[in-house]
């Protein structure tokens, strides 16, 4: 793929981010206003839900974006092991706390979103429980990539848990899904499934693409202040 | 035996997020014998490890030929529950070599450890676990010894028969290289220096 | 007499030296299993229908407290070096050394849980369920286990982060071995759970070993 490798040159990459970067962040922000007016004052209530049916709109797209990332993490990791991708150890770094603090936002939205039906904040639903497993994979992530004085050790070694963190998220999915039927009727957290109102799945569709611009640009944000701390790092040592 | 030979074109190595040498070329061959010095940091262990095949070099090459490698890195490799003369054996296993029970003896004997074969390691000195894992490595059959500062924790006399194994290896056919502060005093050694 | 199994020989030999190391993992199974009703109270329908999640639990815990040191002696030692150069692959080497860690921990938790599992008023089918699904799924919490060990090997706070690492991963195990047992407990047949956590264990063998060895060579560098 030409882009990767042209993008490979951490040079490259910084003046590539900072010729788009402006132009992105303002994108974003007019994405997220207009999908924020469109999702919380045009769009209807739901005839079940009420108005709480709009917390789907943060919610849904946190969700799918936080899988996304982890996915993200683990080509990333085999970047880095394979092909030993420079910027991939970077982008890992920047991506994985973009994406559990996506993870947060959509058990936090998850939680208050099946409040007014559950009556409690949390309950050992399905989806929430295995999204709360995928917060604690992005936090050992985290936390194994800055374990050691070494950075590219632990680079290296997350990367490894990442590729196997996300052939395990399929299974570890499954198998909570059935613990949950086994002990507790369906899901509430339904979205009104593929037959789903255009009025809603529009600023739905909207608030997706935000979240990925979003996402995005966090991640290119922070992957571009990763380079200047490892810039910074080696004039230390070298000093 | 059959002979090793090592061929080291322009290699450099990083650690510590810096480069610790560069455009490091040498050749050895059968019955050569290398020291490595250099103040210390100068990269003499990232060296032999990356010639052991532990660690990665940034670049450059290192061809190795007919060598069955034979380590002695700064820590001795001893399970300190294990006997000497377990350890010797089961490095001999796990290399998929079958232990010559006559080639062990003769190894222990050249260390004077032949009294203390049958004690568990963690009950010798620091002297006599050196002095255990170097007969580890001369009771192998391999070719080709790198050693990261033998010497280490050796008295007078240990380091005289330290002297004698390394030049019946060399007489052998074998091929060494050591990283040492102390003088290999072998005929016919060449020294690289690192760190310069 | 094979490279594997001089690796695996030697481990146990090891750890036969130190009969003490494995005794405190499962006294501190037994320990953190007592726990349990003195949290919540000795009612004894509420102990049996608990006692599968709680002795799974605490296996679970058992199994990755004596995990920190699986390659950290080695690594300490030197020996990890020689493990790293030794001609088989290293990924069988990783294997001999899973299977000695299960043989001194899983295999002895899947015989004492039973003998707990009777203190929590389960009967006798369900103390069988108990030891068999022990049985199959600690191979995997070894597996699994020995990948965190190798990660943090050398790391800051590495057992905590070894915990951390691999609780995760270990949930599914222990929802198909918890759950089997309450299978057993409600009259409902278990094949289903043994049959996943069999396969779930010849996963691990057939995908964990690669992880584990280039997480080794990672920490040789």
């Amino acid at each position: 793929m030409p882009t990767l490798h042209f993008l490979a040159n951490p040079a490259r990459f910084r003046r590539f981010c900072a010729r788009v970067l402006p132009a992105l962040s303002a994108a974003t922000a007019l994405a997220v206003v207009v999908g924020l007016y469109w999702g919380l004052v045009v769009a209807p209530p739901d005839y079940q839900q009420g108005d709480t049916v709009r917390i789907m709109f943060i919610h849904v797209p946190a969700a799918t974006l936080a899988m996304g990332g982890y996915v993200l993490l683990a080509v990333l990791g085999a970047s880095l092991l394979v092909w030993r991708h420079p910027l991939a150890a970077l982008m890992a770094r920047a991506t994985a706390p973009v994406g559990a603090t996506f993870t947060a936002v959509g058990l936090i939205t998850g939680s208050l979103w099946g409040r007014p039906m559950w009556g409690t904040y949390w309950v050992w639903d399905a989806r929430l429980t295995s999204f709360l497993l995928l917060f604690f994979l992005y936090l050992g992530h985290i936390a194994l990539s800055r374990a050691y004085d070494d950075a590219d050790r632990g680079d290296r070694a997350a990367a490894i848990l990442a590729l196997v963190g996300a052939i395990n998220v399929p299974i570890i999915k499954f198998s909570v899904d059935w613990w949950n039927t086994l002990h507790q009727p369906a899901s509430i957290m339904r979205l009104g499934g593929p037959s789903i109102d255009p009025s809603l799945l529009y600023p739905l569709l909207w608030m997706m693409a935000t979240f990925a611009l979003l996402f995005v640009l966090l991640v290119l944000l922070r992957t571009d202040t990763e380079i200047d701390r490892r810039r910074l790092e080696a004039a230390e040592v070298a000093a | 035996m059959a002979t090793a030979s090592l061929e080291v074109t322009d290699l450099a190595c990083r650690r510590g997020g810096r480069r610790v040498f560069e455009r490091l070329s040498f050749a050895l061959g059968g019955g050569a014998l290398l020291a490595l010095t250099g103040p210390n940091g100068s990269g003499k262990t990232t060296l032999l490890r990356a010639l052991a095949g532990l660690g990665r070099a940034e670049a450059g090459t290192i061809a190795w030929r007919d060598a069955d490698i034979a380590w002695l890195g700064h820590l001795d490799g001893l399970k300190g529950d294990l006997t000497v003369f377990e350890n010797i054996d089961v490095a001999e296993r796990l290399r998929g070599a079958a232990p010559e029970r006559a080639r062990i003896d003769g190894a222990l004997a050249s260390f004077d450890l032949t009294a203390l074969a049958a004690r568990p390691v963690r009950t010798l000195s620091a002297g006599q676990r050196r002095r255990a894992a170097l007969a580890r490595v001369a009771a192998s059959r391999a070719n080709a010894w790198l050693l990261d500062e033998p010497f280490n924790a050796l008295d007078a006399a240990s380091q005289e028969s330290l002297r004698t194994v390394l030049a019946r290896h060399l007489g052998e056919g074998g091929l060494a290289i050591a990283a040492t502060h102390v003088p290999l005093d072998i005929a016919g050694g060449r020294t690289l220096e690192l760190g310069t | 007499m094979t490279a594997f199994a001089a690796l695996f020989q030697r481990d146990l030999r090891l750890v036969l030296r130190r009969p003490g190391d494995v005794a405190v993992v499962l006294a501190f199974f037994v320990v953190a299993t007592t726990l349990f009703p003195l949290g919540i109270g000795p009612e004894a329908n509420l102990l049996a229908r608990i006692a599968g999640g709680v002795l799974w639990s605490a296996a679970l815990f058992a199994a990755l407290l004596s995990l920190d040191r699986l390659f950290a002696a080695d690594h300490e030692d030197g020996a990890l070096d020689l493990l790293l150069l030794a001609p088989g692959a290293l990924e069988l080497a990783v294997l001999a050394k899973c299977a000695a860690h299960w043989i001194v921990t899983g295999l002895p938790l899947a015989v004492l849980a039973p003998l707990l599992g009777a203190a929590f008023g389960l009967d006798g089918r369900s103390l069988g369920a108990v030891a068999l699904t022990l049985l199959v799924g600690t191979p995997t919490l070894s597996l699994i286990g020995g990948l965190a060990a190798a990660l943090t090997l050398g790391a800051r706070k590495s057992g905590a982060l070894l915990a951390l690492l691999a609780l995760p991963l270990c949930v599914p195990t222990l929802i198909f071995g918890a759950g089997a047992i309450e299978a057993v407990a409600t009259g409902e047949g278990f094949t289903v759970h043994i049959a996943i956590l069999a396969a779930l264990a010849l996963m691990a063998v057939a995908t964990l070993p690669w992880a584990v060895a280039a997480a080794l060579r990672q920490a040789g560098e």
